[in-house]
């Protein structure tokens, strides 16, 4: 594990003054990462995440990447569209909508990335999931949300959701073949 | 027959930092401190007057653990893999909201009404996931 170093500025005066270098950096990519997962559908950038790391933007991507495993970017996106699959099952928002309020300034950008993650389009996806029962928000946000960008288009829908009903699952193979 | 939960479990990297968090900012008492042996530091918190309940905040260090699983753990607390750690109920989740900013805590998700009350979200100082939530009529603590 090679260390990434973290400015002494970045560290939250609430961290713990115990945290080794890797933590301490662990710790900044996270406040980053819920950054993202709390103000999502803000027009957040990665330049401005980076900045309030306290780093550049390519040593901020790197060192998310490092943590996480995939970009600052790319997790937004699939933070983003989480949150759609959610209004779309919960509400009866448009997608035109539930585009603009998890973030995204295109309905072209939305419905290619929805449809890159989940390989349905966001009007295919109510169509074929229900509600889901009462579980905190956090729970939802961290188990509802896709796995899967881009690959999903050559194998299995990558997100999980207990709502799926069999009949909608097998619609969704059939589509596949 | 299982009748009630009685000890939870939250590592933690530091037991005096965890302490300064748990019960110095989130305002829990402690219900039992004691060293055995050196090492060994016995420690559980919990809220205010509960007293068949508690949370034993425990170090990740060796003879636990040993030094490679330690150093791991730390790491994943610290990325946020630990999961939801604690979930607490609150009367007044903006109240409180308000008296653990102002304490400097590190809030990750702020008060929201949801179906199930209103809650919100903090970390403590290693990366620990804990929620807040003031209980709706018929769930959990209300």
């Amino acid at each position: 594990m090679h260390d990434v170093g973290v400015p002494t500025a970045t560290r939250s005066t609430g961290d713990s003054a115990t945290l080794t270098q890797t933590e301490a950096r662990n710790r900044t990519m996270l406040r980053a990462r819920d950054t993202m997962d709390r103000s999502f559908e803000l027009p957040l950038d990665v330049p401005s995440l980076a900045a309030s790391a306290g780093c550049s933007e390519a040593h901020f991507i790197r060192t998310f990447k490092d943590v996480f495993g995939e970009t600052p970017h790319r997790y937004l996106q699939r933070r983003r569209v989480e949150r759609a699959m959610y209004l779309l099952r919960e509400t009866q928002a448009s997608v035109t909508d539930v585009c603009f309020d998890v973030g995204f300034n295109s309905l072209g950008t939305f419905s290619r990335t929805f449809k890159d993650i989940t390989r349905l389009t966001p009007t295919q996806f109510r169509s074929r999931y229900q509600p889901v029962a009462a579980v905190p928000t956090c729970f939802a946000m961290a188990w509802a949300r896709p796995s899967s960008f881009g690959e999903a288009s050559r194998g299995q829908p990558q997100y999980s959701d207990s709502t799926a009903t069999t009949s909608g699952c097998a619609e969704a193979e059939e589509g596949k073949a | 027959m299982i009748t009630s939960i009685s000890i939870s479990h939250v590592w933690v990297f530091d037991q005096d930092e965890a302490l300064d968090f748990y019960v110095g900012k989130l305002g829990l008492e402690v219900s039992a401190d004691m060293e055995i042996g050196g090492a060994m530091r016995w420690l559980t918190v919990r809220p205010k007057g509960v007293t068949d309940r508690e949370i034993l905040l425990e170090k990740v260090a060796p003879p636990s653990v040993d030094p490679d699983a330690a150093a791991k753990i730390r790491e994943l607390i610290s990325k946020g893999a630990s999961g939801f750690s604690v979930g607490f109920v609150t009367p007044d989740a903006n109240a409180l909201f308000q008296e653990l900013k102002s304490k400097g805590v590190e809030i990750t998700e702020e008060p929201t009404v949801q179906m199930y009350g209103t809650d919100f979200a903090v970390r403590d100082p290693f990366g620990n996931h804990i929620r807040l939530v003031q209980p709706a009529a018929g769930f959990a603590g209300a």
